[in-house]
């Protein structure tokens, strides 16, 4: 492959991902300074946001850092958490059909804002649309990565203090929630999910409420199913 | 927590999450229909998984000692409120936290 066909797909992909840019900076800083604030090392951020690659899995990383180890849970909260991406996936299985080798990256970065860009935006005419959603793939990840680092290694020299600042985390899901919210028409599965996990937290304390509470949700949305689904159209 | 223990952890949450995007790749080679529970969960899930993770940010909020909660429900109200009026993420998330930072710096 020239090089002016790579040239010409990352000079289509750039401006689709402006937004994420804006986006993935801002959080990206955000979380690096969150995770310096929280004690870890600068390198800790710059790991993650490679590796992991997904907003708000990270955050949750930083309590499960902070709380006793427990590996079954890190990876228990992981598939819960992003199990949403599985469905992103079913979305993406025609789009990222022959796609090739590229195809293993893609599918790796496949977060909320590549999905919804790369589910939107068309490749021009002439451009190698594999390698037009493989960029914006790589900017996207490019950016958080950016910011995570930045947050991370500049994080310690912002002069007022960053108490509080774990609060990002809260207010980053009460907004998705939110959002989600004003979007559906049935509120069940919402409710269910707010109403089941307080329950749980209350049963089974702070420290072991996250997999009864997931349990519980899956348990309550198969019982549901035939309700929910006559309901009609949730979410 | 060792930076040994720290490490595997992140591992972990990386696996799983890897396992979440290639799970469909994997079991729905292109073109086959999907299973119909499965359509459905990708449906209802989401917005459970939300309200989980709400909970889980406020899951060490003690309502009966130090501040009762007070500065999360005002930071909660505040993040909600500037999201149904200008319906911008950052600025939610921005405006939400900065009040929250104000409040446990300066109030409580």
């Amino acid at each position: 492959m020239s090089l002016s066909v790579r040239k010409k797909a990352l000079l289509a992909a750039f401006p689709h991902t402006i937004p994420v840019m804006t986006g993935y900076l801002f959080l990206g800083m955000t979380y690096g300074v969150f995770m310096r604030a929280s004690g870890f090392p600068a390198w800790y951020p710059m790991v993650t946001s490679l590796s992991v690659f997904a907003g708000a899995m990270e955050f949750v990383t930083v309590s499960l850092l902070m709380g006793p180890f427990n590996p079954v849970q890190a990876l228990a909260m992981a598939l819960m958490v992003n199990a949403r991406h599985l469905f992103y996936g079913l979305a993406m299985l025609k789009k990222y059909a022959g796609a090739g080798v590229k195809k293993l990256y893609l599918i790796f970065g496949l977060t909320d804002e590549t999905f919804s860009v790369n589910c939107a935006a068309d490749a021009p005419e002439g451009v190698d649309k594999h390698l037009f959603m493989f960029f914006i793939t790589l900017l996207d990840h490019f950016y958080w990565f950016a910011g995570a680092s930045l947050g991370g290694l500049f994080g310690s020299l912002i002069s007022f203090s960053t108490e509080g600042i774990d609060f990002v985390m809260t207010a980053m899901f009460v907004v998705i929630f939110l959002e989600n919210w004003l979007k559906e028409k049935n509120h069940m599965s919402s409710l269910i999910g707010l109403g089941l996990s307080a329950l749980c937290l209350i049963v089974f304390g702070a420290d072991g409420f996250i997999i009864p509470a997931m349990l519980a949700i899956l348990g309550m949305l198969t019982l549901m199913r035939k309700y929910l689904e006559r309901g009609g159209d949730a979410a | 927590m060792t930076t040994q223990q720290a490490m595997i952890t992140i591992f972990m949450v990386a696996l799983g999450t890897i396992i979440t995007r290639f799970l469909p790749f994997i079991l729905f080679p292109a073109g086959r229909p999907t299973p119909k529970y499965i359509d459905y969960l990708g449906k209802l899930l989401a917005p459970a998984v939300f309200g989980l993770l709400v909970v889980y940010c406020l899951k060490n909020v003690s309502f009966l000692q130090g501040s009762r909660g007070v500065p999360e429900l005002i930071g909660v109200a505040a993040t909600a409120g500037l999201h149904l009026w200008k319906r911008k993420m950052l600025l939610s998330v921005a405006g939400g936290t900065a009040v929250y930072m104000l409040l446990v710096q300066l109030v409580f």
